[in-house]
C-alpha cells in the first residue's frame, strides 16, 4: 500500500493500517461478527434474487410508506448499536471498583458514552419519529405522498449514510472522546488531533441535511396537501405534532449545522471561533449548540405525544379530550423550547438574572405538558379501554413522564442544578424523559401502524413481553442513578473508589439486563408475528376500530394510498364516515398521477458519504472528486424533466376491486 | 373504459344526508415548490442569523492584531455592493420577461445578472486575497474568524447561485419558458434576492459598523 509515501499520503491522507483496530479484541470480535452477519445477508440477497427488487421497490422508491419503513428499519438497526453501547457502560460501571479497573479503558469507554449519545438522538430516536411521520402524515391528511417525493427519497438516504459513517468509524479509525455535544475545546484540534470528532462532524452534517429536507418536505406536505375539508383545527392530532416538530427542525437544525460547521473551520483551517487563544471563545458554542440543542429533545417528544394522543383516543373509544387545548399545548411548547436552551449550563456563570430567567422559562413548559396529561387521562375517564400493546405502552408512558417531568422541574430550580449539573441524576432525567417519553412513544406507535404498514398485527403476547421488560428495567436501570446522583456521583466516569457505590451499579446493570430481554422480545414479537401473518391479517384496514383517515384504505394501502381523495366534515374524518354510513366507492375510477421512481437520491447520498470520508480522513483528492461529481450528479438529476406517471384506471379498478372481493369474503 | 366505471360518482349513492366522503377525482393538491423553497430560504436565513451573531460575539476581539477600520476599504465595498443590487434588478428584468413569454431577453437579462454576480465574487476573492497576504487571514484573530466566515459563507452562496443560473440558463434554451421552468427561475429569483437582503445586513453590521473607529 505504501511504496510512494507522499503519493500514499496524498491520496490516503491519515488513513493507514493503524487505524483499523486489529489490536483491541471487543473490537475484532464486533467486526467479526458483523462481517459475518453482512456477509449471510448478501448471501440471503442474492439466494433469493432480492437485488433486483431491493433496488426497484426499495432504494430508489419515492413512496413516503416505503421511506417510512426504511426509516424505522434504520432506526432500529441503529438501536441494537446504541443498545450495545449501553450495556457495556452498565457492565464496565458495575465492575470496575477499587482496583478492579473493569475491561475498558478509558480510551474506548470514552469513545462509548459518545457513540451511545450519538447514535441514540440522531440515529434511532430522529430515524424513528422520522419514519413515521413519513410513513402516517400523508395517509392521516388524505394526501397520496409528501409534497417532494424524490427529496423524501434523498433525505433518507443522507440519514442513512450519516448512520453508516458512524458505524465505520467502528472499524475504521475511531469514535470522538467528547460527549455526544463535543464541546471544545476538548473537541478543538489540540486536544483531540485524531480522526473521531471529524467522524462526529460529518456524520451529523450529512445527516443533518436530510434532516432538514425532510422537515422542509413534510411542512409543505401539510400546508398544501390536506384532504378538501381538512382545515387545521381539523387535523389529527398527530399531524398536528408533527407539523410542529418540523417547524421545530426547520428553525432548528441550520443553527447545529452552522457550529458544526464553525467547529470544523478551527480543526481544518485553524481559525479562532472556540479557541482560547487569539480571542475565541468556547463558551459559544456551548450557547449554539443547546440552541439547537433544547428544540431538538421537542422535536423527538412532540411525535411521541401525537402518537400517544391517537392510540389513547383510539383505544378508548372516544374522541380526543380537549382537542383545542391539545394543539394550543403543542404549539405553546413548540415556541417555548426556543426560550429554555440556557437551563442546560446554568453553571456557566450567566449570572442570577439570566439563570432566573431560563429556570423560569423551563418550568413553564411544564403547564402545556401537564394539561396534556391531564387530556390523555380524561381521554380515558368512562372512555371503553381496550388494553392492547400501544395502550399498555401509553399508560406506562403517562406514569414514567410524569416522573422524569418532575425531576427535570428539580434541575430548572438554578441552585439545584449547581448541585445536580452533570451528575448520574441529570442522567436519570433525561432517560426518563427520552425512554419514557420518545422510545414508549415510538414502540407504541410502531404497533399500532405495523398492520397499516404489512397488512398484520403485532403478536400481542411477545408485544406485552417486550413492554413489561422494557418497563420494568427502565425502573431498575435507572432509579439507582436518580439515588447515586443525589449521591454526587458524576456522569461519564468508567472507574469508582468508592466500593459502597458499586450495589446501586449493580442494580442499574441488571435493569439495562432486563431491557435486553424486551429488546428481544421485541425481535422474536417481529419473526412470531410474520409466522402467524395468516391468522394475524387484517383484512379491513381499520384493525383497531381507527378514528382518522389512515384506515380507510386497505392495509396495506395502494401505491396511490386513496383511490378517491376523501372530503373531510370533521376532525375524527374516518370515525365520522362510519358513523354516517359512508359507502366506499367501487367504480369511476380515473387515472392517477404519481411520481416516479429514481435513484438519484440515493447516488447523490452516497457521493456526499464519499466527500465527508475524504473530509475525516485529510484525502484530499477523494474528497474533493466526491464534492465534484456529487454538483454535477445534482446538476445532471436537474436536467430530468420526465419525473411523473399515470396510474391508468383500469389498474387502479384491479386494485380496489381485489379490496372489494377481500372485504365481502371476511365480513 | 368501460360503461359501468363511468356512471356511479362516488360516495353519493346510499348517502342520506347530502355529505358527499369522496372527491370524484378533480381534485389536485396545489404544488408546494415555491412553499417548500421559501422553506428553505428561512433556515439558510437562520444559517446567517448564526453567523451574524457569532460575529457580534467575536467581532471585537481583535487579540492584538488590526480591527475593522484598519482593514476596510469601503470605496471598493460600495462598488460591490451596487454590482449585487443591480444584479437583483436585472433577475427582476428577467422575471418580467419570462412573464411576458420572451425567452431571448429572459436569457439575455440572467446572462447580465450572471455577469454582475461574477464581479462580485471576484472583488470579494480579491478582498480576501490582499487581506491573506498582508497576514489578516482568518487564523489572527477571532475577529478575522468570523469576518471570513460571514463575508465568505456569502460568496459562497453567491457562487452556487451563479452555478444554478448557468444551469437553469441551458434548461430555458434547450426546453423554453415551460411551467417546471418558471417554477425553477422563481425559485432562483427567491435566492438571489435573499442573497442581496442577508448581503444589506453585512454591510450594514460588518463593513458600515466595522469601519467606525
Amino acid at each position: 500500500m505504501f511504496e510512494h509515501p507522499d503519493l500514499a499520503k496524498l491520496v490516503f491522507g491519515r488513513l493507514t493500517w493503524e487505524a483499523i483496530p486489529l489490536h483491541e479484541p471487543i473490537l475484532l470480535a464486533t467486526f467479526v461478527a458483523v462481517a459475518v452477519g453482512g456477509v449471510a445477508v448478501v448471501a440471503a440477497i442474492t439466494y433469493f434474487r432480492a437485488w433486483g427488487t431491493l433496488w426497484r421497490d426499495w432504494i430508489t422508491s419515492i413512496d413516503h410508506k416505503k421511506i417510512g419503513v426504511m426509516y424505522v428499519i434504520l432506526g432500529l438497526v441503529m438501536l441494537l448499536r446504541g443498545f450495545s453501547d449501553a450495556v457495556m457502560m452498565r457492565a464496565q460501571q458495575a465492575v470496575a471498583f477499587g482496583d478492579a479497573m473493569g475491561y475498558l479503558p478509558p480510551h474506548h469507554y470514552d469513545q462509548i458514552f459518545t457513540a451511545h449519545g450519538v447514535i441514540m438522538i440522531f440515529f434511532v430516536a430522529m430515524p424513528l419519529v422520522t419514519g413515521l411521520m413519513n410513513f402516517a402524515v400523508p395517509l392521516q391528511i388524505g394526501a397520496r405522498d409528501v409534497a417532494f417525493p424524490f427529496l423524501n427519497n434523498f433525505s433518507f438516504w443522507m440519514t442513512a449514510c450519516g448512520a453508516g459513517l458512524v458505524m465505520m468509524s467502528l472499524f475504521v479509525g475511531e469514535f470522538a472522546r467528547t460527549g455526544w455535544l463535543a464541546y471544545p475545546p476538548l473537541s478543538g484540534i489540540i486536544a483531540s488531533p485524531d480522526v473521531g470528532v471529524d467522524y462526529y462532524i460529518w456524520s451529523l452534517q450529512v445527516a443533518g441535511v436530510g434532516t432538514m429536507l425532510s422537515g422542509v418536505n413534510l411542512i409543505a406536505t401539510i400546508v398544501k396537501m390536506r384532504a378538501p375539508g381538512m382545515g387545521l383545527m381539523k387535523m389529527p392530532i398527530f399531524t398536528w405534532t408533527a407539523l410542529c416538530t418540523n417547524v421545530l427542525i426547520v428553525a432548528a437544525f441550520p443553527v447545529l449545522t452552522a457550529v458544526l460547521a464553525l467547529l470544523s473551520l478551527d480543526r481544518y483551517v485553524g481559525t479562532n471561533f472556540f479557541t482560547n487563544d487569539l480571542g475565541g471563545n468556547p463558551m459559544m458554542y456551548v450557547n449554539l449548540i443547546w440552541i439547537w440543542g433544547h428544540p431538538e429533545v421537542y422535536i423527538l417528544i412532540l411525535p411521541a405525544f401525537g402518537i400517544f394522543s391517537e392510540v389513547v383516543s383510539t383505544f378508548s373509544g372516544k374522541r380526543l379530550f380537549g382537542y383545542a387545548s391539545m394543539v394550543y399545548a403543542t404549539v405553546v411548547i413548540t415556541i417555548l423550547s426556543y426560550l429554555v436552551w440556557l437551563h442546560h449550563f446554568f453553571t456557566m456563570g450567566s449570572g442570577a438574572s439570566v439563570n432566573a430567567f431560563f429556570g423560569i422559562t423551563t418550568m413553564i413548559i411544564s403547564i402545556p405538558t401537564g394539561a396534556k396529561i391531564f387530556n390523555w387521562l380524561f381521554t380515558m375517564y368512562r372512555g371503553r379501554i381496550r388494553f392492547e400493546t400501544p395502550m399498555l405502552w401509553t399508560v406506562s408512558f403517562m406514569v414514567t413522564f410524569v416522573i422524569g417531568g418532575m425531576t427535570g422541574v428539580l434541575l430548572a430550580v438554578p441552585p439545584a442544578d449547581f448541585v445536580l449539573h452533570n451528575s448520574l441524576f441529570l442522567v436519570a432525567h433525561f432517560h426518563n424523559v427520552i425512554i419514557g417519553g420518545v422510545l414508549f412513544g415510538m414502540m407504541a406507535g410502531i404497533t399500532y401502524w405495523f398492520p397499516k404498514a404489512f397488512g398484520y398485527k403485532l403478536d400481542p403476547f411477545w408485544g406485552k413481553c417486550s413492554f413489561w421488560f422494557w418497563t420494568i428495567g427502565f425502573y431498575f436501570a435507572f432509579t439507582p442513578l436518580y439515588v447515586l446522583g443525589l449521591m454526587g456521583v458524576t456522569r461519564r466516569l468508567s472507574h469508582f473508589d468508592d466500593a459502597s457505590l458499586q450495589i446501586w451499579f449493580e442494580f442499574a446493570a441488571f435493569g439495562a439486563f432486563l431491557i435486553l430481554l424486551g429488546i428481544f422480545s421485541f425481535i422474536i414479537q417481529l419473526v412470531v408475528s410474520f409466522r402467524r401473518r395468516v391468522s394475524l391479517a387484517d383484512t379491513t384496514g381499520d384493525p383497531w376500530n381507527g378514528r382518522t383517515l389512515e384506515w380507510s384504505t386497505s392495509s396495506p394501502p395502494p401505491v396511490y394510498n386513496f383511490a378517491f381523495t376523501p372530503i373531510v366534515h370533521d376532525s375524527d374524518a374516518w370515525y365520522d364516515m362510519k358513523k354516517r354510513g359512508h359507502v366506499r366507492p367501487v367504480a369511476g375510477f380515473v387515472p392517477i398521477h404519481m411520481p416516479k421512481n429514481t435513484g438519484a437520491g440515493f447516488v447523490l447520498a452516497v457521493l456526499s458519504m464519499t466527500c465527508a470520508f475524504g473530509m475525516i480522513w485529510h484525502m484530499w483528492p477523494v474528497a474533493a472528486a466526491g464534492f465534484v461529481t456529487l454538483i454535477v450528479a445534482a446538476i445532471i438529476h436537474t436536467f430530468n424533466y420526465d419525473r411523473e406517471l399515470d396510474i391508468p384506471a383500469e389498474s387502479v379498478l384491479r386494485t380496489e376491486d381485489a379490496r372489494t372481493q377481500l372485504l365481502a369474503s371476511h365480513v | 373504459m368501460s360503461d359501468s366505471t363511468a356512471t356511479v360518482a362516488p360516495g353519493a349513492a346510499g348517502e342520506a344526508q347530502s355529505l358527499r366522503f369522496y372527491d370524484s377525482g378533480g381534485h389536485h393538491p396545489e404544488n408546494g415548490t415555491l412553499l417548500g423553497f421559501w422553506l428553505y430560504l428561512m433556515s439558510d436565513c437562520l444559517v446567517f442569523a448564526s453567523l451574524f451573531a457569532t460575529y457580534g460575539v467575536l467581532g471585537r476581539n481583535y487579540a492584538g492584531g488590526p480591527s475593522g477600520a484598519d482593514l476596510f476599504a469601503l470605496p471598493l465595498v460600495a462598488v460591490n455592493t451596487s454590482l449585487l443590487l443591480l444584479s437583483s434588478i436585472t433577475y427582476g428584468f428577467a422575471v418580467i420577461e419570462m412573464q411576458r413569454k420572451r425567452q431571448g431577453a429572459t436569457l439575455a437579462w440572467l446572462a447580465l445578472t450572471g455577469l454582475l454576480g461574477a464581479g462580485f465574487v471576484g472583488i470579494e476573492l480579491h478582498e480576501f486575497a490582499n487581506l491573506i497576504h498582508e497576514g489578516n487571514g482568518p487564523q489572527r484573530s477571532a475577529f478575522l474568524s468570523s469576518f471570513f466566515t460571514l463575508v465568505g459563507t456569502h460568496g459562497l452562496h453567491v457562487t452556487f447561485g451563479i452555478v444554478w443560473l448557468l444551469a437553469l440558463m441551458a434548461q430555458v434554451a434547450t426546453h423554453g419558458l415551460i411551467a417546471a421552468n418558471r417554477r425553477r427561475l422563481m425559485c432562483l429569483s427567491m435566492f438571489w434576492h435573499f442573497l442581496d437582503v442577508i448581503w444589506i445586513g453585512v454591510f450594514t453590521f460588518v463593513y458600515l459598523i466595522g469601519s467606525l473607529p
